[in-house]
């Protein structure tokens, strides 16, 4: 009975295809929109998980105040970063970084650039990886030497082709040699470009750059804890010793913040993810109309075909039987419409991926999500046209003109 | 004398309750034999279309009862009357009622579709009903590029097609000009001459009617009269002329 039901099902929809086309456009649209939506929230979540992972793992960062906006908090110097070295357990490596904006010259060529100032566990603790080159190392840290690692485009911008290793670039008054390029991290997840950047030691920084005005001029301290260490104990015991090193009152705030990159990064990941289901769920009303419009053009397609309905009833076609041609007609034309709608998703994720900055994943399981859905809307919207049909009088049917 | 068909006894149809009742049957009494060619007759408003439904296994009676080879017909329901149209019985419509937008072939072929028939046996089926009522090479046409006299024809192959013991046709050649009609009723004439098909046809139309063995009038929901029509039913053969 399925079975005869489907070949009368698919003879009526290739008997009158611009209405079966009508039918199914807003289950296409509907199903491309769920699909769509969610591929692209995923592919920015990955994105920003990815962004976050480039910045080191297991990476805890002191900030000086609460929040992320500047402050007028305290910075932090050397010595914070040396005590919290000896005192806490767990870490693995720690950096101060300071940093400040200035302009590289090199020849003819200039550009405004972040210079940091760290030690070589910065590059450890931050992913960092050498193209070509060398990382400086402690000794030179400890001497001040004025050398510089520089980021990709950096080497582009301003070296335009030439080979930078041993070249001078001019940072203010300072000259400073290239040892190292690094490789390529790309843009963070929230479009910062990480490779625009020139390490140097800490100390050249202080000494060559800043002078000896600002001794304290630590901007952040960046931690990596040992790899299966709980970060939670390690940032209380930060905290707990910042406290302690600048005095601060039972009832008074900290001045200070320590944050675990994956906290923010699961922060990050959830919010999107929010996002992307109040995306998709629009999208999914957009399908749930789609279902409508199947109903619609069903009812009033059972009204223009009771003729034929009463032919049937009249060579002995049951209730059921009617009844099964619509619904298995409503069925096949939204998992059609299911089928174009994957298709057209992932055409228009093909095109946008790339424009959002996110990764083109094409996750198999919301398609299949959204074709049962598309199927299901099917037989729901399907039900009452076709329980309108079966319920037909013969001879009601037949006289209709 | 072959044997009982149909067997109608005091046979009510009743539309609507109340004051706005209308009694269309008022009791009809009336036996048919396999093999036989019957025309009903009479007015409109008479009551021949609520019989002919009734007959036709469409609709059921208010009170009275309905054999149909042995099956009491007033004592089945909807599913069970459909099931009973599907293997005994074939329609012909004044309308043709053909399916439009589909080929001849396949309008053939729907009521095999509800006999589970394989796409091979409907074919050949539907081609060899097209074959006999003379449309072998029109099974790729639909109805709107065939005339009204082979649209008929179609109907009558779709109806003939499952091989049914009983053909009812309603004012089968009511859209047809003369000459039409003389095939039309030369083909049904044949049908139930070969093949011992027994066919109840409706007509307002006396020449038509003449095809028939047996002419029965309906009058105020009453059998008015019950003839033999002594021409075509003693010579057994179709009506070369009227």
């Amino acid at each position: 009975m399925f079975w005869n039901a489907l070949i009368i099902a698919l003879r009526e929809i290739r008997r009158n295809l611009l209405r079966a086309f009508l039918t199914v456009i807003g289950v296409v649209i509907g199903v491309a929109a769920v699909i769509t939506m969610v591929t692209l929230g995923n592919g920015a979540t990955e994105a920003m998980k990815e962004g976050i992972s480039k910045l080191g793992n297991n990476l805890l960062t002191v900030r000086p105040g609460q929040g992320w906006g500047p402050s007028a908090s305290p910075l932090f110097s050397r010595t914070d970063v040396e005590m919290i070295r000896q005192q806490v357990p767990g870490i693995k490596h720690i950096t101060p970084l300071s940093n400040t904006t200035v302009q590289a010259i090199y020849q003819e060529q200039a550009r405004q650039t972040d210079v940091q100032g760290v030690y070589p566990e910065y590059f450890p603790i931050s992913n960092w990886k050498i193209s070509s080159g060398r990382f400086f190392d402690i000794s030179e840290l400890n001497t001040g030497e004025p050398v510089a690692v520089i980021g990709e485009t950096i080497k582009k911008e301003l070296f335009m082709g030439e080979d930078p290793i041993g070249k001078r670039i001019r940072l203010l008054n300072t000259a400073v040699t290239v040892i190292g390029v690094t490789e390529v991290k790309g843009l963070a997840g929230w479009g910062d470009d990480l490779d625009d950047n020139i390490i140097i030691p800490i100390t050249t920084l202080q000494s060559r750059l800043n002078g000896q005005m600002f001794k304290q001029n630590v901007n952040q301290i960046m931690i990596s804890t040992i790899d299966g260490y709980p970060t939670d104990g390690v940032m209380t015991d930060i905290a707990a010793l910042m406290r302690e090193r600048r005095n601060l009152a039972r009832t008074v705030q900290d001045n200070f913040s320590v944050t675990d990159s994956r906290q923010v990064a699961e922060v990050m990941s959830s919010s999107i993810k929010i996002m992307t289901s109040l995306l998709g769920a629009v999208a999914g009303a957009s399908l749930l109309v789609g279902g409508i419009g199947i109903m619609n053009i069903m009812l009033v397609s059972v009204t223009e075909r009771t003729r034929e309905i009463g032919i049937r009833m009249s060579i002995g076609a049951r209730a059921r039987e009617v009844m099964a041609q619509f619904l298995v007609e409503a069925v096949t034309l939204s998992c059609v419409g299911g089928l174009a709608g994957i298709g057209l998703a992932y055409v228009a994720c093909y095109f946008l991926a790339p424009m959002s900055g996110a990764p083109f994943h094409f996750d198999p399981k919301i398609n299949i999500i959204a074709f049962v859905f598309s199927a299901v809307i099917g037989i729901v919207f399907g039900f009452m046209p076709a329980s309108r049909a079966a319920k037909l009088d013969p001879i009601e049917a037949l006289r209709h003109e | 004398m072959e044997k009982t068909l149909i067997e109608l006894q005091a046979l009510t149809k009743t539309y609507g309750r109340g004051d706005a009742a209308f009694q269309a049957l008022k009791g009809v009494d009336l036996t048919i034999h396999k093999g036989e060619f019957v025309a009903v007759m009479g007015p409109s408003g008479s009551g021949k279309s609520t019989l002919m439904n009734l007959l036709g296994c469409l609709d059921t009676p208010t009170t009275g009862s309905y054999m149909f080879e042995g099956i009491a017909v007033e004592t089945l329901n909807k599913d069970q009357r459909s099931l009973l149209r599907r293997h005994a019985l074939g329609f012909i419509f004044q309308g043709f009622n053909l399916l439009a937008r589909t080929s001849a072939l396949e309008n053939v072929e729907l009521p095999l579709l509800y006999r589970g028939y394989t796409r091979s046996q409907r074919h050949e089926m539907a081609r060899e009903a097209l074959r006999s009522v003379g449309l072998g090479n029109k099974e790729r046409n639909t109805p709107a590029e065939l005339s009204g006299g082979q649209q008929q024809r179609v109907a009558i192959a779709r109806a003939i097609v499952t091989h049914p013991g009983t053909l009812f046709a309603d004012e089968p050649t009511g859209n047809l000009d003369s000459k039409t009609t003389l095939e039309i009723m030369e083909l049904l004439c044949r049908l139930n001459d070969e093949r011992n098909i027994t066919v109840l046809m409706v007509t307002h139309e006396d020449e038509v009617a003449h095809y028939a063995k047996r002419i029965v009038h309906v009058r105020d929901g009453l059998i008015g009269s019950d003839v033999i029509n002594e021409d075509r039913a003693l010579r057994n053969t179709p009506a070369a002329t009227h």
